[in-house]
């Protein structure tokens, strides 16, 4: 088993998703199925094969370097839960 | 079909045969009636009212002008709310337009509302929603099936007649496969023809905006007009846009179809490989060379696709956290609670999974195993396909392992449910152009699809192949 209980609490806590104890055990579960269906790339020789990270054939192009300002700070914050003074406000971090 | 297509609709608007609130009329007429489906996450009678009164007062030609289209809601729209199909951005109104939606509303097209989705895309039935399930609006009555996904939402609206066009977002068969399922034409273009501007993003390196439609002609029309370079994508392709839908051209003498042997899988039902066959022997009569290839590393898709797209996503979704957008948790004692609450409330249980799944294979110690494993496997692939293409024009395949199932169907078992993207995900992973049109029946009498694949940016091969086989099958 390649997920116990001590990973999916260090896996949930990196994502800043809180797991309850049953909720644990079912991604337990699911995760260590889809590990062990995944293993099956260990069969393919990879040596000397580059990773692949961008498929796109065509050349990017580079854009101008020149500064735009296409958004103002009111319209940032419009979706904002909560903010401040022009900034967005979250719970008190320094007491 | 009797369905009016968006060619023949056009055509009707240039000869005032009909008005465009007379059409549109129509259509909103036909939503109401057909609510029952949970097509749309957002519709507003209202909207598209005022939408049309804009059109009446604008003289300029337009060549959309009128055409009522359904937007996939993972695409952010200023005039209406855009929730992805989760709680997490139940209450978020962009500021923005995306890429895709400007170019149809610069063409003059009217937005019948937003489609219901799998959670940020991730799904293949669109039962991940947080706004409850689509059904296929071709279910009998107390057996509702699936509309497939993630973009069922769309496809149902195209398939029940509720707009003559919707957009969509295929990462690994999100429109082609529910084209399948629903009966329509749906395209994925090559990776980068699109923008992704303004589309909620999943996994970047394969997320590709496309269109469904009724048919092949009207989906060449609609494609040319979301397709286009922008800079505000760092993938987005410069080249020029062909006019597809001129250039369609049916006689496919002398061409070569590849088949790949490797899509002959155990335990594909009878019926899918004999549409396939007969598929074939439609392209056989119209002169086109049959060509046996081969994708030796087909098997390996799934496992790269479910390692490559967790891992994009997991980074992707770390920006809904409660502060910039969106739903946050009433449970905030401290900042990490309050991150940890709003994602642990706001996600679904597949979004979720895919998240954790994702986090694990890019931490420290497994990053070279999994992660640069897949993409070196996702290499393989991609070289498969370019050699196949040095040999033929164009790839025919089924475009899902099965017809429509059952609503809520495959929900205990991912990897099961993941098998439904079976022949759609290694063309994604090569970021190569597939269609998939409608072509037989199954014994249900519901409709199976036919993908056809073709080169980068070879589009126009692959509306040719498709328009020939649709004309065939008609």
């Amino acid at each position: 088993m390649k997920i116990d209980k001590n990973t999916i609490n260090k896996i949930a806590r990196l994502s800043r998703i809180k797991l309850d104890d049953k909720e644990s055990e079912d991604y337990i579960k699911d995760l260590n199925s889809i590990l062990d269906w995944v293993e099956q790339l260990n069969e393919v020789n990879t040596e000397n094969v580059e990773p692949l990270s961008n498929i796109s054939s065509s050349i990017l192009p580079k854009r101008e370097d020149v500064s735009n300002d296409t958004n103002s700070s009111e319209e940032i914050l419009e979706n904002a839960p909560d903010k401040l003074e022009g900034f967005f406000a979250v719970p008190k971090v320094v007491e | 079909m009797s369905k009016s297509s968006l060619k023949q609709t056009l055509k009707d608007l240039d000869s005032k045969k009909i008005s465009i609130r007379e059409l549109n009329q129509d259509n909103l007429k036909r939503i109401k009636e057909k609510d029952n489906l949970n097509v749309f996450i957002h519709f507003s009678e209202e909207n598209v009212l005022k939408q049309i009164d804009n059109l009446e007062k604008d003289n300029s030609a337009k060549k959309l002008k009128g055409i009522p289209i359904a937007i996939k809601d993972l695409f952010c729209t200023k005039s209406m709310p855009t929730t992805a199909a989760s709680k997490i951005l139940e209450n978020f109104n962009p500021t923005y337009e995306s890429f895709v939606t400007q170019k149809l509303l610069d063409e003059g097209s009217i937005f019948v509302g937003k489609t219901n989705l799998d959670e940020f895309a991730m799904g293949s039935a669109t039962n991940t929603s947080f706004f409850g399930n689509t059904i296929n609006p071709l279910s009998k009555e107390n057996e509702p099936l699936a509309p497939g996904g993630s973009s069922g939402g769309s496809a149902a609206a195209v398939a029940a007649d509720l707009c003559l066009g919707a957009t969509g977002t295929d990462t690994g068969g999100s429109i082609r496969q529910p084209a399948s399922f629903c009966g329509v034409v749906g395209i994925k273009p090559t990776y980068g023809l699109c923008s992704r501007w303004g589309i909620a993003a999943f996994a970047s390196s394969l997320d590709q905006a496309g269109i469904f439609s009724h048919n092949v002609e009207d989906a060449s029309i609609l494609l040319q007009s979301i397709a286009g370079f922008d800079q505000r994508d760092s993938t987005s392709a410069k080249i020029d846009i062909p006019n597809y839908f001129e250039n369609l051209d049916d006689d496919l003498n002398g061409k070569t179809v590849g088949i790949p042997k490797e899509y002959s899988i155990d335990g594909t039902p009878m019926e899918i490989s004999q549409i396939w066959e007969d598929a074939i022997k439609v392209l056989e009569k119209k002169g086109v060379k049959i060509k046996n290839i081969s994708l030796p590393h087909t098997k390996y898709a799934l496992p790269t696709y479910y390692i490559i797209a967790p891992a994009e996503a997991s980074s992707n979704l770390a920006r809904y956290d409660g502060v910039k957008y969106g739903f946050r948790s009433e449970e905030i004692d401290s900042l990490d609670e309050m991150y940890e609450n709003t994602r642990a409330q706001g996600f679904g249980r597949e979004v979720k999974r895919r998240i954790l799944i994702g986090t694990y294979v890019l931490s420290a110690g497994y990053y070279d195993a999994y992660y640069l494993k897949a993409q070196k496997v996702r290499k393989l692939i991609a070289d498969d396909f370019n050699k196949a293409f040095k040999e033929c024009d164009f790839i025919v395949t089924p475009t899902a392992p099965s017809a429509a199932f059952p609503l809520n169907e495959k929900q205990n078992d991912p990897i099961k449910m993941y098998l439904n993207d079976v022949f759609t995900v290694p063309a994604s992973l090569a970021g190569l152009p597939g269609i998939s049109i409608p072509f037989g029946k199954d014994k249900n009498n519901l409709p199976l699809g036919i993908q056809i694949l073709g080169k980068h940016f070879d589009e126009q091969q692959v509306f040719n192949a498709a328009v020939s086989l649709e004309r065939s099958y008609e």
